[in-house]
């Protein structure tokens, strides 16, 4: 991949010219939140600037054009994930918010005293919180399925967990703590043939992969749009049509409804059913913008960098002495979870800080994780389209010479 | 290569770090209390003796980053022989040196735990340095 254009991406990102304690910026902590390219941080300019009015209500002409990008942007975003239709893209704040709408509506109307939601061991608080607490509400029973020392999901061991009760399967596409990516088609095969719907939490594997939602037959798909090179604070709940037809609303206002007396109200179509009060819109129209760009630069092309990166810093990782991974999935996405012999994850991030180096240090709201591989926290590099070998350079010299320090 | 971090890991804190002071389980002790930072997973337990409000015996285990690893050995060694509150003096004075947005500190107060005064440039890492602390504290108000 000598052809990918990284130095003209990385031209695209004002933030990555920033010096951090007077050294270049080395941006590793892209599971956490991307940057931004000029062309997202436009567009909002761009809408507030020229565009901006309230969505759906007007008939000025701002009013109009506003809601154009902004149902423009949901097309975009169908096309991406190749849903069937624009109504079963529903904007949220995030994959957590898309989430805990599915538990308290789908999960509330479907899931009673004695059923059992299926999760993974390497799934994110986002993932397991939400069903702790409907398990809480309805008297459901939260099934973990284990993993191995490698971080992958123990494929048989899951499929013995699918049972009779299980009314929801919930599954991380890619592990932000580990970098697994997970067998989803045949999650997703086995689950259906039981007729259990598949959730997939998608807000790490969105950006380093074309995400075909029709090809896995996943009945949900959630994500972010921070970790899209798009504005925090939008995400997406996709759901398959038929499955939200049939779903409660989740939070009742203006634009959910059809007609309101004081009698009785009733609910607006797809997607409107699910998105109370005025919307998110300029950063809707940011996440519109962020995959205009990622499209231009095409995901294959991405996804492909950016195991090249991986694959380049796993190698030199391997070669520092006392340098343990977390997390060797064989099938794995841009992140590298990593501890160092007697040294704490949070005094690597300090010193490597001081470098100009942001990587996480921390637990990555992964707890039970960090419990399975019995570390208090892991150091993450975690990297992005706009990252480089030479940033990898510098990643590695600093944890060689931090180990010296620490001697 | 780390110059700027001079002031945050003083060799003091790398000795402490390397060479915990203190750090042993204590049969009998009086107090006995569990410190949890959940934001970064550091974890210790601190074991006290005391003779009627006078701490004579001070030691901890567990596990965390070379700044509350070295900040919980310098407390154990300088609250030997302390009373409970002069400790608890102490530990307001730790808490204003750490914390305080005063660029006035009085660094002669607290004696050895000055070399902790670096963490006040570093607000992630405040905490790191007071959950020895605020054990502490938990262990002489339980």
């Amino acid at each position: 991949m000598t052809n990918f254009p990284v130095e003209k991406i990385r031209a695209d990102f004002p933030i990555l010219a920033e010096k951090i304690r007077n050294k270049p910026l080395v941006y590793l902590d892209n599971a956490a939140s991307c940057q931004k390219p000029q062309a997202v941080i436009d567009s909002i300019v761009h809408l507030y600037s020229h565009d901006y009015a309230n969505v759906h209500r007007g008939v000025h002409t701002l009013s109009v054009r506003s809601t154009a990008k902004f149902e423009g942007a949901r097309t975009k975003v169908k096309d991406f994930i190749n849903a069937a239709s624009e109504k079963e893209i529903i904007f949220v704040r995030g994959a957590t918010e898309a989430i805990n709408l599915v538990a308290q509506t789908y999960g509330k109307a479907n899931i009673k005293a004695g059923d059992e939601i299926l999760i993974t061991a390497m799934e994110h608080h986002s993932n397991i919180v939400p069903w702790q607490m409907l398990c809480e509400q309805t008297g459901a029973i939260l099934k973990v399925a284990p993993i191995n020392l490698q971080g992958e999901l123990i494929y048989d061991e899951f499929e013995k967990l699918i049972s009779d009760k299980t009314r929801l399967v919930s599954v991380v596409h890619m592990s932000n703590a580990l970098g697994t990516i997970n067998p989803v088609k045949q999650i997703i095969a086995a689950a259906h043939a039981k007729g259990i719907p598949v959730l997939l939490d998608g807000a790490q594997a969105i950006p380093h992969m074309a995400v075909d939602v029709q090809d896995l037959d996943c009945d949900f798909y959630v994500f972010s749009g921070h970790k899209l090179y798009a504005p925090s604070g939008i995400g997406v709940l996709y759901g398959k049509q038929a499955l939200l037809e049939a779903m409660p609303p989740y939070q009742g206002g203006g634009d959910m409804i059809r007609k309101v007396t004081f009698e009785e109200t009733e609910y607006n179509v797809l997607p409107y059913k699910f998105e109370a009060g005025t919307p998110n819109i300029a950063d809707v129209v940011g996440l519109g913008a962020a995959i205009d760009y990622l499209n231009a630069i095409g995901m294959d092309n991405i996804a492909a960098y950016e195991t090249e990166l991986l694959d380049y810093a796993t190698a030199k990782a391997k070669q520092i002495k006392g340098l343990r991974i977390i997390g060797e999935a064989e099938h794995k996405g841009a992140i590298l979870s990593f501890v160092l012999d007697k040294i704490h994850p949070h005094d690597i991030g300090t010193m490597l800080d001081s470098l100009g180096i942001a990587i996480r240090a921390g637990h990555h709201c992964a707890m039970p994780v960090m419990d399975f591989f019995e570390v208090p926290a892991t150091a993450r590099a975690s990297f992005a389209m706009y990252n480089t070998k030479e940033e990898i350079d510098v990643l590695m010299k600093g944890i060689e010479s931090l180990i010296e320090v620490f001697g | 290569m780390f110059d700027d971090l001079r002031d945050l890991y003083q060799e003091v804190i790398f000795d402490h770090n390397r060479n915990p002071r203190n750090f042993r389980v204590m049969e009998n002790a009086d107090r006995k209390v569990e410190g949890f930072n959940p934001l970064c997973g550091d974890r210790l337990t601190l074991y006290l003796k005391m003779d009627g409000d006078r701490i004579t015996d001070a030691s901890f285990q567990g596990s965390g980053c070379a700044i509350s690893t070295a900040s919980v050995s310098l407390m154990t060694e300088i609250v030997k022989g302390k009373t409970e509150q002069e400790a608890e003096d102490l530990f307001k004075k730790f808490h204003e040196m750490t914390t305080g947005k005063d660029e006035q500190i009085n660094l002669e107060a607290v004696g050895k735990l000055a070399v902790l005064a670096g963490v006040r440039e570093y607000p992630a890492r405040v905490k790191c340095a007071t959950l020895a602390w605020h054990t502490l504290d938990a262990a002489l108000k339980n």
